[in-house]
């Protein structure tokens, strides 16, 4: 089957259709769990540990228990009986250790919004009120803020059972690297500086949890993009088997990896809803937020990169510091962060010699896991800040570098020195479709003439890999119950359209769109004649949910997988009622035509037979209408895809601004299902990843305190700032599945920071500054110009 | 409690609120109307913007009792009224939303736009218009699209 044939019958697989849902969330008719009000509701408020690090003394919860429409307060005392704690490593993490996490704290707090009561009232206001009644005895302890002070000898261990601060560390070693450094003529040493930043999710994390005790059943309306995975996970801890616990995933505002890991104030709400047998409600407020939802990045990497006079790049040798807060986070780790980072980088390009370690350690900061991209921003922009540096010191045009080191895109499969394998990636292609898209040489000679009147402007380049689809070797066979399969239930209603559900999820990337185009084409439907279900544990097939850029390549393979099954049993059906031989049968426009097109019967009178006259099928013949199948990557443990992007900028050198004008992006997700969602999605991940690049940052003070845990003060990209993107694609579809798509949810985060970065380096070349820490602020440019100091 | 009597989406609501509760959980929770998103609670992020007597406003920085005798249209007012058809089928079109949340305080900041500017198709103009309402999901680029596609129209 190949969908590249624009005249196909039933085309459906590669058409810009926008999204079924988007009009009802236009007018407001979104439902988010936020919005989920059930009888009897009550709502959760915490008390958040001020500090960083303190013992734990006496907490007085009876003036809070006083206050009014108060029904309910609990410490760690009281909610423990109800929920069994958790530990963040997996088995594949060699040597990743973690302590157990309690939804309230016990006896230490580690990091400044660490929950430590909770009070449940009838509206959140009181809840608000009593919790400012609750006073708790703190005996402040040394904060451990800095990831490098964390592994002195004479740091404070923040497990004192773990020994010291050092929950994880890998290095790899490929090829010879002293040999490497011999060969290089010239060697280049960057030390990198990654602010902390976090996911901002518009909406906030809000669960609604509503233990029946008549029924001995819990239900869970979450945030989330992983249904089944917190399934398993509240059964685990609330002592209940999985078929007591449902998780319903509404829509979602937002979540780009921030609502998938276990969080100790949701844990503590639902718990409460058990113990008072009444539905809560925990919806963070953005304080909570900054200060309690998984921060990502924040890293030190020391990096050197080896290059010949000539242009070959003879090694990379990195060595990667990440602070993950007093946890590794559960069920994922906070541990995937840094080993992709070391996984990833050079995977571009073709050099042998690699070394590299990661260091993971514990400080007294909030919990530092996955967000959108893992990894990969910080891979991407060490690689390449390294390849501009070469290029810049052995005086060649850095497209020049990349073209004579990149992965010659005939050379596949093939392995990265990391050890990463690439069935087959466009890398040279990717980035000569950018040279033409950005007009290179016209934007180079501007750039000089600018340059001549004093305008910096600057150019950068920055090619990537992006990981998508994971099978199980990301988290199953680590021992998390994650599910890297994903499954699919089709089956015909009784008017001739059909119900899709599966185990993937929404917020907002289009999966129920793309499902539809896919079991659209498959049976020659309309994608508006196939209703998608998604997201409730109840009814929906097994799945991991969305994340990983797993959605279209592993949850949509496995709905062509179950609508060709369903498609094979009406062509079945339709032969014995026609007389026909099922293979000379299509299905098209909603009839069941002869293999030319002719129209034999439609499709809607197939169902109806076989619903309500079952009586006049032939004998024996038992329509069966659904089908399920499931779909999990074997062949490799990734499908990789990759793609390059493109900046130019100006810099004030007054004010240190940097002015983003134009952006441009080359990516090969192989098969495309749906170019409209798929750009957008592009658009959505560059501007994330821009945010990293100019404004994003977690400050914390010496203290361990974040100091700008608001909106006003924490800045995101706004539309003023933003330039338009220009994207385009070259397409290499993987041959492990019969649709060929990879992934995309990432790749726009993957290299925006790393273009960015590049491009502003190469505007102040002439000025002999370079710029290693992100984001880039003015002081940064100014400091970096020697301006300020 | 205070009581307060305004007008809502054309209804006139009478309802008694206490002096702290913000128009934004008045509507959300009292009224159920809840298009209108909360995402920062002081100001910043747009979610929440509303019309109040004709101009677009924050409701989390409007206490309900402030509210009280006036004209008040969030999202499902000028969803039923048609007056945001067309936007709301241009954002559809161009994709300009992806989790949603951002969308009613785009559309009523939008038609804000539409209805003042002196060149609805300006897209720096669009730009600078939407400078306070944060969408964290699509970079921005189809948003300013689809106001440009109606400006044009
Ligand atoms: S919730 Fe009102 S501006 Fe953010
Ligand atoms: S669409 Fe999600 S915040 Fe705008």
């Amino acid at each position: 089957m190949s969908f590249t044939d624009p005249d196909r019958p039933s085309r459906q697989i590669g058409r810009a259709l926008p999204r079924s849902a988007s009009r009802r969330l236009a007018q407001g008719r979104g439902r988010f769990a936020s919005d989920i009000t059930l009888p009897r509701m009550v709502h959760a408020a915490f008390v958040r540990s001020p500090h960083a690090h303190a013992e734990l003394g006496a907490i007085a919860l009876d003036a809070a228990r006083a206050m009014p429409g108060i029904v309910g307060v609990f410490d760690a005392a009281a909610i423990d009986p109800w929920c069994t704690p958790w530990v963040g490593t997996l088995t594949h993490l060699a040597g990743l250790k973690s302590a157990p996490q309690y939804p309230l704290a016990r006896g230490r707090v580690r990091f400044h919004g660490e929950p430590v009561a909770m009070v449940l009232a009838t509206s959140r206001a009181e809840a608000e009120d009593a919790a400012e009644q609750i006073t708790v005895d703190y005996q402040p302890l040394p904060p451990v803020v800095d990831a490098l002070a964390a592994l002195a000898p004479d740091a404070v261990p923040i497990h004192p059972e773990l020994g010291d601060n050092l929950a994880f560390e890998r290095r790899i070693e490929a090829g010879d690297i002293a040999a490497a450094m011999a060969m290089a003529d010239e060697i280049i040493t960057l030390d990198f500086d990654f602010a902390r930043h976090t996911g901002v999710t518009l909406e906030p994390r809000a669960v609604v949890a509503d233990w029946n005790e008549g029924e001995q059943r819990l239900t869970v309306h979450a945030g989330t993009q992983v249904p089944h995975m917190l399934q398993d996970i509240y059964a685990l801890h609330f002592g209940l088997a999985a078929h007591q616990v449902r998780v319903l995933a509404p829509d979602v505002g937002g979540s780009f990896g921030i609502k998938i890991h276990i969080y100790p104030d949701e844990m503590a709400a639902i718990a409460a809803s058990r113990a008072l047998r009444r539905p809560v409600r925990f919806v963070a407020d953005r304080l909570e937020s900054f200060i309690g939802d998984i921060h990502a990045r924040g890293h030190q990497v020391r990096a050197q990169i080896g290059v010949t006079r000539a242009g070959d790049i003879t090694f990379f040798d990195v060595d990667d510091l990440t602070g993950i807060g007093p946890y590794s986070a559960y069920p994922r780790t906070s541990a995937v962060e840094a080993n992709q980072v070391i996984n990833l980088i050079g995977g571009p390009y073709a050099v042998a010699n690699y070394r590299a370690r990661a260091r993971v350690v514990f400080q007294t900061k909030a919990m530092m896991s996955q967000y959108r991209a893992v990894g990969h921003p910080i891979a991407t922009t060490v690689t390449e800040a390294l390849v501009d540096a070469a290029a810049r010191r052995i005086g060649v045009d850095p497209v020049t570098l990349r073209r004579r080191n990149l992965i010659a895109d005939d050379a596949y499969p093939c392995q990265s020195a990391s050890g990463m394998r690439f069935e087959a990636l466009s890398h040279h292609g990717c980035l000569e479709k950018l040279h033409a898209m950005m007009g290179y040489d016209a934007l180079r000679a501007e750039q000089a003439a600018l340059r001549a009147r004093g305008v910096r402007r600057g150019i950068g380049i920055a090619s990537f890999i992006e990981i998508t689809n994971p099978g199980a070797a990301f988290y199953g066979v680590g021992g998390a119950h994650i599910s890297a399969q994903e499954g699919a239930t089709i089956r015909l209603d009784a008017a001739g359209h059909v119900v899709l559900q599966a185990g993937v999820t929404e917020q907002g990337q289009g999966t129920e769109t793309i499902l539809a185009q896919i079991a659209a084409e498959a049976l020659g439907l309309a994608p508006e004649q196939v209703l998608v279900r998604l997201g409730d544990t109840d009814s929906t097939p097994y799945g991991g949910g969305t994340w990983a850029s797993r959605g279209a390549g592993v949850g949509g393979e496995a709905a062509w997988q179950a609508a060709h099954a369903l498609r094979g049993q009406l062509l079945t059906l339709a032969a014995s009622l026609l007389q026909a031989d099922p293979s000379r049968l299509d299905l098209r426009n909603g009839q069941i035509t002869d293999d030319d097109g002719t129209a034999r019967m439609a499709l809607a009178d197939l169902a109806r037979i076989a619903h309500f006259r079952p009586d006049t099928l032939p004998p024996g013949i038992v329509p069966e209408l659904a089908a399920t199948r499931h779909h999990v990557p074997r062949d490799y443990p990734f499908a990789f895809t990759n793609g390059v992007q493109g900046s130019l900028v100006e810099i004030d050198t007054e004010t240190g601004f940097i002015t983003l004008l134009r952006h441009w992006v080359v990516e090969d997700c192989g098969t495309i299902i749906n170019p409209l969602l798929v750009d957008e999605q592009i658009r959505g991940g560059v501007v994330q990843g821009l945010g990293a690049a100019l404004f994003e940052a977690c400050r914390y003070d010496a203290e361990g305190q974040m100091t700008n845990a608001t909106m006003a003060d924490y800045l995101v990209p706004m539309a003023a700032e933003m330039p338009d993107i220009e994207i385009g694609h070259v397409c290499t579809p993987t041959a492990e599945t019969a649709l060929g798509a990879k992934g995309a949810g990432e790749a726009g985060t993957a290299a925006a920071a790393a273009a960015v970065l590049n491009a502003v380096n190469d505007a102040l070349a002439p000025d002999a500054a370079l710029l290693t820490a992100l984001p880039l602020t003015p002081a940064r440019v100014l400091a970096a110009l020697g301006v300020i100091g | 409690m205070k009581p307060i009597t305004l007008t809502i989406n054309g209804e006139t609501i009478r309802a008694t609120v206490p002096p702290r509760l913000h128009l934004a959980d008045f509507l959300r929770d009292q009224c159920g109307l809840t298009g209108t998103h909360l995402g920062c609670e002081h100001g910043v992020c747009g979610a929440c913007t509303i019309r109040l007597d004709g101009a677009i406003v924050r409701s989390c920085l409007v206490l309900a009792v402030q509210a009280d005798d006036t004209i008040i249209e969030t999202i499902e007012g000028v969803t039923d009224s048609g007056e945001a058809r067309a936007l709301q089928a241009a954002f559809a079109a161009r994709n300009a939303l992806q989790c949603g949340y951002c969308t009613p305080g785009m559309v009523i900041t939008a038609l804000d736009f539409l209805a003042t500017a002196p060149d609805p198709c300006d897209r720096s103009a669009i730009r600078a218009h939407l400078s306070g309402n944060y969408c964290r999901c699509t970079g921005y680029e189809a948003i300013i699209d689809a106001i440009a596609m109606v400006g044009g129209q």
